[in-house]
Order: structure tokens, then C-alpha cells, then sequence
């Protein structure tokens, strides 16, 4: 049972951080064309236009890979964690019934449109066909985010007779407190993803000197939302969110922060490596006292440590959870200054001749990748030992009946499938950027985009 | 209450194959009906923009399914761990395909996504049907709910039997052939020339096995799940399903003679509505039988909290009338012939 459990947990850490590296691009890119599709109504120019079916087509593409990868999370609710499903299934089947319902079909219908429907819909048409299928990804967003915040801070629910959990107040899961920071914190993630990636094709442009005229609008308008976004990514969504984990997990915040002793006026810790036998961290840089402030907004606020805990409420993995904590809020960081410096070269129009600033834009591209999975890593690490937070351990939520062999032997079928898919996945999205956005570029071919219908 | 979102989601699946079901058959046949780059590019435009949309009806009637009777997602979904991996991998290789193939154009590059198409299509197709056929006969469910199915043990219908038996295969090769016609009737419909002309000799062939497995699996079904015989003696009403089922067969054929296409697909739609509604009645008040029927789970012992699937009924009435709206739209804007430029690329 042990090995068994080690095996799921890594079977859906490894499926779920693949698919997520999908949906954030699509998340945010769908808002990033309903951006272009706007200027392009407002200005009548048709460079916007080709703006966004260029990004549409990596939208495509990116979209593909995110639902193929998608189908295999839903079914691994049933086949990896059954006793979890049986347990919660009458509270967490709500949103994801949902998801499916009013998300995916949204979604996907007007995906279709969207890509090969601009002549056939119209200006108006297809700017409609752009909202939707930035409405149906950011809803599908919402159920998810919903679905985890209630594994979380669970609330709204009520055990039956038979000792599983069923569904008692709606509205309480669906308008959880949890969800509403969680869901913007997520939700910008996602647009700091898509805006690095739009300003990395466009420094590429411009580095490269081709296409410059979309170079110029796609470091615009990436550096214009990603600068937003950065800043709101931690304040107020990062903080606020912070809050609710002091409040309700504490233990977390304590294992998030490498904080072992509960003291008053708690230092933060900026770099150092935690030893969780010694109790103690290795080579630490700190900022005396700013823990407790950031948590409770008094310089000499008691924070609890680990320590204050039994061990066994800890989360059983403190050192890569504060890791993917400390990477996270370090990548944060560095998004706000590159995005600052970008915007303030922006505004005094000296960006797109600024290579230093060009090159630094376009070799960040990996890393909002990077920033957003340690943030999940964070609160999925976090919620450790329990899958439903106060309610259910890890342990208990595993298939009865699936044991290591038959887990390892589909982790290593979805390892080699999704290296695959990986691949295929890069060269395709580079393909479309070597061609670029302009029509008749392609070895003389007509434009793919309105050649479709 | 259970009884309803039982129903509900027995629409939702029936919904999925329908949908799903014959861009599975398209794909089947793909190498078969399509030869030259053009052809296969016609085959794919007629399923390209709604795959997607049929598929999302699996993962919503999974969703429904999870939500309405937590206990079945559970047992079934671990129990039949390995088929599932399957079909997702299946469906996997088969978006992508789909998805893929048409950003390049090579002579390496176009038929391997072909192939893969249409091996991906042809392998779900059987394992669908294996899976129902597994529902239908009963799995080793223990006293704690759960069970687990090896692939194979030794094909017979024993107490420890694996998802692969001689009936599970037979219904399998059914399953391939039904959504075979019912593909080839789609791209029928939706195609000119050489591909029209070739998916209609196939379906017109295959309506023959269809026909006569069809007799066959019934007969034998009453044997292996009598169940299925008690409740149509119980509630004689229940005939009007393997009634529509027969009807649909005949229509198909008819269909097919006078060379009505678009009739001749409905008429299909309808034989698979009436196989599925009578086994989804045939095994009522049974969700997943039991070798040992003890063990059975029923609609009563599967479903959710009365307050949940009560708000759920409110939602999903007012998100499946979206959804109906969508699909009348995109395959209202999609009606006719599929119509693919020579030397063209299709993203």
C-alpha cells in the first residue's frame, strides 16, 4: 500500500504538471486575442487582424495538446484515487460536472469558429467568437480552481449516514472564500505566461529583424497586460492568498517559509536550505522580523513554526515545498522588475530598440512555465498529508485495488506519450513563428488561416 | 431522484456514441474509403471541426457521472484501470492526429497521422464496445465496492474473469462494425465523388454483420445477464427500444436502396439510441452488476445526496439547453458537402 500510494501521487504530480503547461497559455492567450481582436475592431487596421490569427494558430495548437492532455485528469479522479472519488464525488462531481457543462462546450464550439470562421462571421462575429472562447477557458478555469479550493478550505458539505460527504449549501462551494484569491492568483498566472510568451515572439522579431511591424505590437502588448498582471500576481492575490494560509493551514506556513521555530518577530527567509532532521535551516539569508509583518501586519507578531505542530500534521515533504514557495515568489519578483523596467522603456519609446531589454524579454519565456508550476507544487504540497484538508488523509484516498505495478506501468506510458507530445508541441509552435504572421509568406502558399473556409 | 440522473446520464453516453461515434467509424475506414491526400483531406474536414465538441460529451457524461453516482465513478473507473489508460492514450494519439496532420505537408509526415488516425479509431471502436459488454455481464465487485479487472485471464465468463472474454471480444467486433456504418453513412453524407461512393459500398457491406451480430449478441446477452430478460417481462413498455433498434437496422438498409444519405444516417442514429436504451433498461435498477449479485450496484446504492442532485437538475436543464443550442448552430453553419481545394493546405 505504502509503495502504491508513492506511485499515484507521482502518476498524477507527473500528468498534471504536463497538461497544466497548456491551459495557462491558452487561459491567458484567449484574453491576449479578445486584447487584438478589440484593437482590431477599434482601429479597423487589418494588422491586427493577422495579429491574432498568428496567435490563434499557436492558439490551436496549444489548445490540442491542452484537451488531449486534459481527458486523462477527469478519468484519474475514478482510477487512481477511488476512495477519494467515492467520498467526495457528491460534492467536487458538482463543479467538475459543471466544467464540463458550461466550460468545455462553450469552448469548443467556438474554438471551431474562431479559427476558421473570421469570413463567415464578420468583424462583430468573430470578435463574439474570440469573447467566448476566452469566456469558456476562464470558466473552466473557475470550476477547477473551485474544485481545489474546496480540497483546501472544504466548506459546505455534510457527512451522510454512510459516512461520505454530500453536498449541503451550494452556493458555500461554488462562492467558497477560498476560491475567489486562489481563482485570481491562478488566473494571472496564467496571463503573466501568455504575456511573457507574446513579448518573447516579438523580441525574437525584433532581434531578428523580421516581421518588426508585429514584433513591435506583440512586445506592446505583452510588456502593456504582463506589467498589470505581474503586479496584481502579488499584490494583492499573492498576499491576500498568503493570509488565508496563515489563517487555515498554519502548519503550511510555517513549512512554506522554513520557519521551524515559532518566535516573535519572525524572519523571511530569501535563500537557504532547510534540514528537516536537524530541525533548522542551512545558510540563511533573511530579513529579520518581515514574516511577521507580511502575516500579521506588526513587526513582533508571533508566528508559529513548525514546531508548533505534531509531526505528523506536517506536510511530508518540507523541503520541496519550500522550494517550489521560494522559486515561485523569487520568479514573481523578478516577472514585476522585468515588466516594470519593459513597461518604463516602453513609455519612454526606447524598448523596441533596446536589445538588452529585448533579449532579456525573450530568454524569460521558460520561466513564468516554471513560476506557475511551483505554485501549484506550493498549495498541492501544502495541503499535505491531506487531500481534503482536515477530512481525508492522502493515504486514505487511493484506489483499494490498484496497486504499484499496474501505476507504474501507465506513468511510464504516459512518461514516453507526453515526451512525444512535448516534442511535437515545440516544433509545431516553432513552425508557425518561422512563418510568421504575414500572409504569402509560406513558400508562396496562401495564408492557411482565411484559405480555410 | 436517482432514477432521473440515471436516465440523465445514460442520455449524456448515448449522446457521446452518437456524436463521437461516427467520427470513430470516419476514422475506422479512413484508409479504406480515402486514397489519395485529397480524399483523406475531404474525410478529415468532415469530422476536423467537430470532433472535439463530440468528444467533450464523454468527459461531460464522465463528469455527470462522478457528480450523480460517486460510488459507480469510483468502483468502475479503478476497476477497469487499464482499459481506461488505454482509451486514453486511444484518444490521445487520435486528437492529435486529427489536430496535426494538416500543419504540414509531406510525404512521411501526412500518411503517418493517417495511420495513426485511423488505428486509434478502430482500436477505441472495439474497446468501447468491450467496456459495455464488461457492464453488461457483471465484474468481480467485492463487498467493499471495488473490484479490479486484469486484461485477459482465461476468456471464459468465470467468477475472476478479465476484461477480454469471448463475449467482451464478440461485442467488441460489434462495436467496430456498428460505429463502422455509422461512419461511413457520416462521411457519406457529408462527401462527393470517389470517398461517397466508397463509404457507402462499406456501409451497405457492413449493415449485413451489424444485422447478424446483432441477432447473435442478443441471444446470447439473455443468457449471460437475466437480468435483462426479467425486466422486459416486468415492464413489457420496454420493447419499444429494441423495437426503434429494429426499425432503425430496417431503415438503414431502405435508406441506403432508395439513397437517401442524410435519412439513411438517421435511421442509424436510431438503431444505436435503441440498442443502448435497451441495455441501459435491460440492466435498471443495476448500475454495475456483480458477478456475484449480491454485490451489485444499483441506482439507490450509487447515487449521490438528494440536495446535490436536486441543485444539479437545475443547472444542467438550463447548461444542456446552451449546449443543444451550440451544436443546432455549428452543425446547422456545417451543412452539405465538405468541399477541400487540391494542393491546399487545411490548418
Amino acid at each position: 500500500m505504502e509503495q502504491a500510494l508513492g506511485v499515484h501521487r507521482l502518476h498524477f504530480a507527473f500528468t498534471i504538471s504536463f497538461h497544466y503547461i497548456f491551459p495557462q497559455l491558452t487561459m491567458g492567450l484567449a484574453l491576449l486575442l479578445v486584447y487584438l481582436k478589440t484593437q482590431a475592431l477599434r482601429t479597423n487596421d487589418e494588422h491586427y487582424n493577422r495579429a491574432t490569427r498568428f496567435w490563434a494558430r499557436i492558439f490551436g495548437i496549444n489548445f490540442a495538446v491542452g484537451v488531449v492532455t486534459g481527458i486523462p485528469m477527469e478519468f484519474q479522479f475514478g482510477t487512481n484515487w477511488a476512495a477519494f472519488s467515492r467520498a467526495a464525488g457528491g460534492v467536487i462531481g458538482q463543479t467538475l460536472a459543471m466544467e464540463g457543462v458550461f466550460a468545455f462546450f462553450l469552448e469548443s464550439a467556438f474554438l471551431g469558429l474562431l479559427l476558421f470562421g473570421e469570413k463567415k462571421l464578420g468583424r462583430i462575429g468573430h470578435w463574439w467568437a474570440a469573447f467566448l472562447v476566452f469566456l469558456g477557458s476562464w470558466l473552466s478555469g473557475y470550476f477547477i480552481v473551485a474544485t481545489n479550493a474546496w480540497m483546501q478550505y472544504p466548506t459546505g458539505h455534510r457527512v451522510d449516514s454512510h459516512g461520505q460527504l454530500e453536498l449541503a449549501n451550494f452556493w458555500q462551494l461554488i462562492l467558497n472564500k477560498w476560491v475567489f484569491w486562489e481563482y485570481a492568483h491562478t488566473m494571472l498566472g496564467a496571463v503573466q505566461t501568455a504575456s511573457f510568451v507574446m513579448a518573447a515572439v516579438g523580441a525574437f522579431y525584433l532581434l531578428t529583424e523580421r516581421h518588426t511591424s508585429y514584433g513591435r505590437t506583440f512586445v506592446k502588448s505583452g510588456v502593456s497586460v504582463g506589467v498589470v498582471a505581474a503586479i496584481l500576481q502579488l499584490f494583492p492575490t499573492g498576499d491576500a492568498h498568503g493570509k488565508l494560509v496563515a489563517d487555515h493551514q498554519p502548519v503550511t506556513l510555517a513549512a512554506m517559509e522554513g520557519l521551524f521555530e515559532s518566535q516573535r518577530g519572525a524572519p523571511l527567509v530569501i535563500i537557504g536550505q532547510p534540514d528537516v532532521q536537524k530541525r533548522r535551516l542551512d545558510n540563511p539569508i533573511q530579513i529579520p522580523s518581515m514574516l511577521s509583518f507580511l502575516t500579521y501586519r506588526r513587526w513582533n507578531a508571533h508566528v508559529r513554526g513548525l514546531d508548533a505542530f505534531p509531526q505528523d500534521q506536517w506536510p511530508d515533504m518540507v523541503p520541496l515545498l519550500y522550494y517550489s514557495y521560494h522559486v515561485m515568489v523569487g520568479l514573481g519578483t523578478i516577472f514585476i522588475a522585468v515588466m516594470a523596467l519593459s513597461a518604463f522603456h516602453l513609455w519612454r519609446g526606447k524598448l523596441y530598440e533596446s536589445r538588452g531589454m529585448l533579449w532579456t524579454l525573450m530568454l524569460c519565456v521558460p520561466l513564468p512555465y516554471i513560476a506557475n508550476t511551483a505554485g501549484w507544487m506550493t498549495a498541492e504540497l501544502g495541503r499535505q498529508p491531506w487531500l481534503i484538508y482536515g477530512l481525508m488523509r492522502t493515504a486514505h484516498g487511493v484506489s483499494p485495488q490498484v496497486g504499484a505495478g499496474n501505476a507504474w506501468f501507465t506513468l511510464i506510458g504516459f512518461m514516453g506519450l507526453y515526451t512525444v507530445l512535448g516534442i511535437l508541441w515545440l516544433f509545431l509552435v516553432y513552425r508557425e513563428i518561422e512563418d510568421g504572421p504575414e500572409p504569402d509568406t509560406l513558400n508562396g502558399e496562401p495564408a492557411v488561416a482565411t484559405a480555410a473556409d | 431522484m436517482g432514477t432521473l440522473w440515471f436516465c440523465l446520464v445514460a442520455f449524456m453516453i448515448t449522446m457521446y456514441v452518437l456524436l463521437d461515434g461516427f467520427d470513430l467509424g470516419a476514422g475506422a475506414i479512413h484508409l479504406l474509403v480515402a486514397k489519395t491526400d485529397e480524399e483523406r483531406r475531404q474525410v478529415l474536414a468532415s469530422v476536423g471541426p467537430v470532433w472535439d465538441g463530440n468528444e467533450v460529451w464523454l468527459i461531460a457524461a464522465g463528469g455527470t457521472l462522478f457528480f450523480g453516482f460517486p460510488a459507480l465513478y469510483a468502483s468502475s473507473f479503478s476497476g477497469f484501470y487499464l482499459p481506461l489508460m488505454i482509451v486514453l492514450w486511444l484518444l490521445i494519439l487520435r486528437g492529435i492526429s486529427i489536430e496535426f496532420r494538416n500543419h504540414i505537408t509531406s510525404k512521411v509526415w501526412d500518411p503517418f497521422w493517417d495511420f495513426l488516425f485511423s488505428a486509434a479509431s478502430l482500436l477505441l471502436a472495439v474497446v468501447f464496445g468491450a467496456a459495455l459488454a464488461n457492464v453488461v455481464r457483471g465484474v468481480p465487485l467485492d463487498a467493499g465496492g471495488y473490484f479490479f479487472e486484469p486484461l485477459w485471464t482465461d476468456f471464459r465468463l468465470g467468477e475472476q474473469t478479465g476484461i477480454l472474454d469471448w463475449y467482451t471480444i464478440l461485442v467488441g467486433v460489434m462495436s467496430l462494425l456498428v460505429l463502422t456504418m455509422h461512419g461511413a453513412l457520416w462521411v457519406q453524407v457529408r462527401t462527393t465523388g470517389a470517398v461517397n461512393e466508397r463509404s457507402a459500398k462499406i456501409a451497405s457491406n457492413v449493415w449485413w454483420g451489424v444485422l447478424i451480430l446483432t441477432a447473435v449478441i442478443t441471444t446470447i446477452t439473455f443468457k449471460v445477464q437475466p437480468q435483462v430478460k426479467e425486466n422486459f417481462v416486468t415492464w413489457p413498455w420496454g420493447l419499444v427500444f429494441p423495437f426503434l433498434a429494429i426499425a432503425g437496422i430496417a431503415g438503414v438498409r431502405f435508406e441506403l436502396v432508395k439513397g437517401d444519405e442524410r435519412k439513411a444516417f438517421f435511421a442509424s442514429c436510431a438503431y444505436l439510441i435503441g440498442m443502448l436504451a435497451s441495455v441501459v433498461f435491460g440492466l435498471y435498477p443495476m448500475v454495475l452488476p456483480a458477478r456475484n449479485p449480491i454485490y451489485s450496484l444499483t441506482v439507490s446504492s450509487a447515487k449521490a445526496g438528494d440536495y446535490g442532485l436536486k441543485v444539479g437538475i437545475v443547472w444542467w436543464t438550463f447548461g444542456i439547453l446552451l449546449v443543444a443550442g451550440y451544436f443546432i448552430y455549428i452543425y446547422r453553419s456545417l451543412a452539405g458537402k465538405v468541399v477541400v481545394a487540391k494542393d491546399q493546405p487545411h490548418p
